[in-house]
């Protein structure tokens, strides 16, 4: 008996529950592990050299971008997007603070699911990295020369923005859409309405052009769950794809109830045809409340603006903008080959892989070879577009990415394994486990007209025994293939940070060439900056009490501050007036309720410091910067309310304006 | 004066107007912490970084020792530099028009004298910023140390490797001299072989 059909015994609910049992099963496993010594000198990157890619890994719970060079799997930075960082103070400087506003108010955390690198022509071009906040929905580009978030959008009238921030060939669009469909607008009714009141989102938001994201437009579409989405390309050229599940609609205990169909969809949305809807006036602006945050590139202080109306329509309104194409069963992946000619379901509860073809859609479209209708968006026959199964590929298909060369790689959640094929014989022709269950899985450039190829990353769910233990909590883990060769081989494995989603990896020089060493003080425009120590100041205004302070190797000017007073807000607005690579500064001052600022060269950072008692405090410089590095502290003297301190701020005994470099 | 060397004189003074766009000297410094290196490019009216922000860093850092800032709208020479060579070439090329050795003799040797000053200032100037520290507010204190750049060369101070190297202009200077020196050997040389000229 096959590993196959004797997993296929059990129930899917068994299936489900047991995610080992599909591996324990499986045999004849054809893949190997690169001889130990072989592997360890693909992953090697001798000291002082660099690696081949940069990975972009989204964090998952963490709300942050883990960045690593492949093919060594070494973390090189931590990028904060949604969550506060107390390591840098972003979200909680001044400056950054803004960044995180919603129409929620202040959220300081999300669940950073998916990458997105913006493309040129279909392929990865290293400018931006968009992702996407499931929580509370919102979307964020991160520029690639100061690998820093600087922008962030959220999405009216979603929950759950999963199937999000997939991009369109020329970054013309990221998308967003509704996992948790909600009414619409939002409003209080029982949740036993879902069926009637609940919809669904799929939102166009316009990304060309930092600083002017948009929603171009937003399809109300049936309250189903809206999971992945990916562009087309070539003969699907304008098109954007997006798994769906629960087309049951249930609203309680989803794992029975919206399992019971034994197909759901695909939607495929015309977005070509949607902007000729709403150029034909179609849509409506519809009242919705929204924040769209923007770090301004000079001053680098980050605004949040309100917006108050999202353009929106119907699928139905618009004929031709959206079909669904009958796909089994809770679909996760809704992948586009490099052609542009397929598109593969990875079906969680599906006993086989469909591909869909563009072609054969675009002709049953035409020919109006439709099963019916669902919310006045036309349902196409599964024969009209199927292309092809892969039969018996393993268990829990989720996600799939190709290698250019006619084979796609799907991860297969509950077998444990990444699973090969090949594309129009739909044959498997290798299988490699993984450590594991592996969720996503991310070939560099996988997703784009013109893969890089070369490695395929494992990002898997469950880690166990793969590394030291550390208590209940595991880090998760993530493993490389070398996929040059006719089979897998491991090459690596190593822990990452958060729980990575999906990836994303580009060759290193189309970023590396790009980067910001420091940002110019000419170009700096903070309201508050001091561009030397003899701009530096203090200025009290009510309890508010701004300073006006440089740090430099390896002092602060002003280091002595007097006549602040319990009561008083403290704004230091610190400017690093280095102008080097890799110098920045630290401020933290002890008794702040805040974080430390990491200040870059030419950068200004502002602490909020709310003295609670009298004395004398230190603040002191925490980045290593200098061999004096110790020596960069200063001291504020708080002092009773109603005291007659005098407001001086000094350095070496000369008042701020008087000072020195 | 030959033909040859009246063109030999329009040739050096072409080389000595690179000048004006060309750095003349280079000074790289290298330390563990700046594997890329800091530098300064000597400029007939100027000093800047290699890099955009170089001198500032330079600046920054020379603190540390009780080094003077290098400003270098603070050093005359820089200002008066670009007449003088206006006026060397200048004189170079009426000297070439005008076609008499006599002038060709005292011209060389004046551009040969102003450009053995202009060194010694060069040096002079390192020498001074090497070796007057402000030892009040100088941080690192090591007795006897000085922090003099060689003219040409390698020299290691404290954690940095200094070098300093001609640049394109000096060397298209060094060039033009050379140039020059032919020049006036050559119209000696026809003196001597037809002593009726």
């Amino acid at each position: 008996m096959s590993w196959f059909s004797r997993s296929r015994l059990l129930t899917g609910a068994v299936v489900l529950g047991a995610a080992g049992v599909g591996y324990a099963c499986s045999g004849g496993r054809s893949s190997s592990l690169a001889g130990a010594s072989d592997a360890a000198q693909r992953v090697y990157v001798a000291p002082g050299e660099q690696d081949e890619l940069y990975a972009f890994l989204s964090g998952g719970f963490n709300g942050q971008v883990g960045v690593y060079g492949l093919p060594s799997g070494r973390l090189l930075k931590v990028i904060p997007v949604f969550s506060q960082s107390a390591e840098n103070g972003w979200g909680y400087s001044e400056e950054t603070k803004p960044m995180l506003e919603t129409s929620y108010g202040f959220i300081p955390w999300d669940d950073l699911h998916h990458t997105a690198l913006s493309q040129t022509d279909g392929i990865d071009d290293g400018r931006w990295l968009f992702v996407n906040g499931n929580n509370t929905p919102r979307v964020a580009r991160v520029d690639l020369t100061t690998f820093e978030t600087n922008e962030i959008l959220e999405i009216p009238n979603a929950a759950g923005n999963h199937a999000s921030p997939f991009v369109t060939e020329n970054t013309e669009y990221i998308v967003s859409s509704t996992r948790f469909s909600v009414p619409v607008p939002n409003r209080d009714v029982p949740i036993a309405d879902y069926k009637a009141q609940f919809k669904g989102q799929i939102s166009f938001i316009t990304a060309d052009q930092p600083g002017k994201m948009d929603i171009a437009f937003q399809i109300i579409v049936p309250g189903f769950n809206y999971d992945l989405a990916r562009a087309g390309k070539g003969p699907s050229s304008g098109w954007m794809f997006f798994s769906s599940y629960n087309s049951e609609q249930a609203n309680t205990l989803l794992e029975v109830n919206a399992s019971q169909n034994d197909k759901d969809y695909i939607a495929a949305v015309n977005y070509r045809a949607a902007e000729a809807c709403v150029k034909a006036g179609k849509g409506r602006r519809t009242a919705a409340e929204y924040r769209h945050n923007y770090m301004d590139e000079f001053s680098r202080v980050a605004r949040s603006n309100t917006r108050t109306s999202v353009l929106q329509f119907t699928a139905a309104e618009c004929p031709g903008v959206m079909y669904y194409l009958p796909t089994p069963k809770s679909p996760h992946g809704a992948d586009v080959d490099p052609t542009g000619e397929f598109i593969v379901a990875g079906g969680k509860l599906a006993a086989v892989i469909p591909v869909h073809s563009a072609v054969k859609m675009l002709a049953a479209i035409a020919a109006r070879e439709f099963e019916g209708e669902l919310e006045g968006i036309p349902v196409l026959k599964y024969e009209s577009t199927i292309a092809g199964e892969v039969k018996e590929p393993g268990l829990g298909p989720l996600h799939t990415e190709f290698d250019g060369k006619g084979y796609a790689y799907t991860s297969m959640f509950l077998s444990s394994e990444i699973v090969k094929w090949k594309i129009g014989t739909w044959e498997v022709v290798d299988r490699a486990p993984t450590y594991y269950s592996v969720g996503h899985l991310m070939i560099p450039g996988g997703a784009t007209r013109r893969p890089y190829g070369r490695y395929a990353l494992a990002m898997n769910k469950i880690t166990k025994d793969r590394y030291l233990p550390t208590g209940p909590e595991l880090a998760h883990s993530a493993q490389l293939f070398d996929i040059t060769g006719e089979r897998m081989q491991l090459l690596l494995d190593f822990p990452t940070n958060g729980e990575p989603h999906y990836a994303n990896a580009i060759e290193a020089s189309l970023v590396r060439d790009r980067q910001k060493r420091f940002y110019a003080i000419a170009e700096n425009s903070h309201p508050q900056i001091a561009r030397s120590a003899r701009e530096t100041g203090i200025e009290r205004r009510g309890k508010v009490v701004h300073v006006r302070m440089t740090s430099v190797r390896s002092h602060f000017s002003p280091d002595n501050i007097e006549g602040v007073m319990v009561g008083d807000t403290v704004l230091f607005h610190v400017t690093n007036i280095e102008q080097d690579w890799d110098v920045p500064h630290g401020f933290a001052i002890l008794g702040a309720q805040n974080s430390e600022l990491l200040i870059m060269p030419g950068e200004t950072r502002t602490l909020r410091y709310i003295p609670r008692r009298a004395g004398v405090f230190p603040f002191y410089c925490t980045d290593f910067c200098s061999a004096l590095h110790q020596e960069m502290q200063g001291y504020v003297r708080v002092s009773a309310p109603g005291s007659a301190v005098a407001l001086t701020a000094t350095t070496n005994n000369k008042t701020a304006a008087q000072g020195g470099n | 004066m030959t033909s040859r060397a009246r063109w030999l004189l329009v040739v050096a003074t072409a080389l000595m107007a690179t000048v004006y766009v060309l750095p003349l000297w280079r000074v790289r410094l290298i330390a563990p912490q700046y594997p890329e290196g800091l530098g300064m490019l000597i400029r007939v009216n100027g000093v800047e970084g290699i890099k955009p922000q170089d001198l500032n860093s330079i600046n920054n850092l020379n603190h540390y020792i009780g080094m003077k800032r290098i400003v270098p709208e603070a050093i005359p020479e820089l200002k008066w530099m670009p007449w003088i060579l206006a006026a060397l070439i200048v004189s170079g090329l009426l000297v070439a028009a005008l076609g008499r050795r006599v002038p060709l003799f005292i011209w060389g040797g004046a551009l040969g004298l102003i450009l053995v000053a202009g060194l010694f200032d060069y040096w002079r100037w390192g020498y001074d910023y090497g070796h007057d520290l402000d030892m009040a507010t100088a941080i690192i204190k090591i007795p006897g140390m000085t922090y003099q750049p060689p003219l040409i060369g390698s020299k290691k101070l404290l954690n940095f490797r200094a070098t300093s190297w001609p640049a394109s202009g000096g060397i298209a200077l060094t060039l033009a001299a050379g140039l020059v020196a032919v020049a006036i050997a050559d119209s000696r040389r026809r003196v001597v072989a037809s002593p009726q000229v």
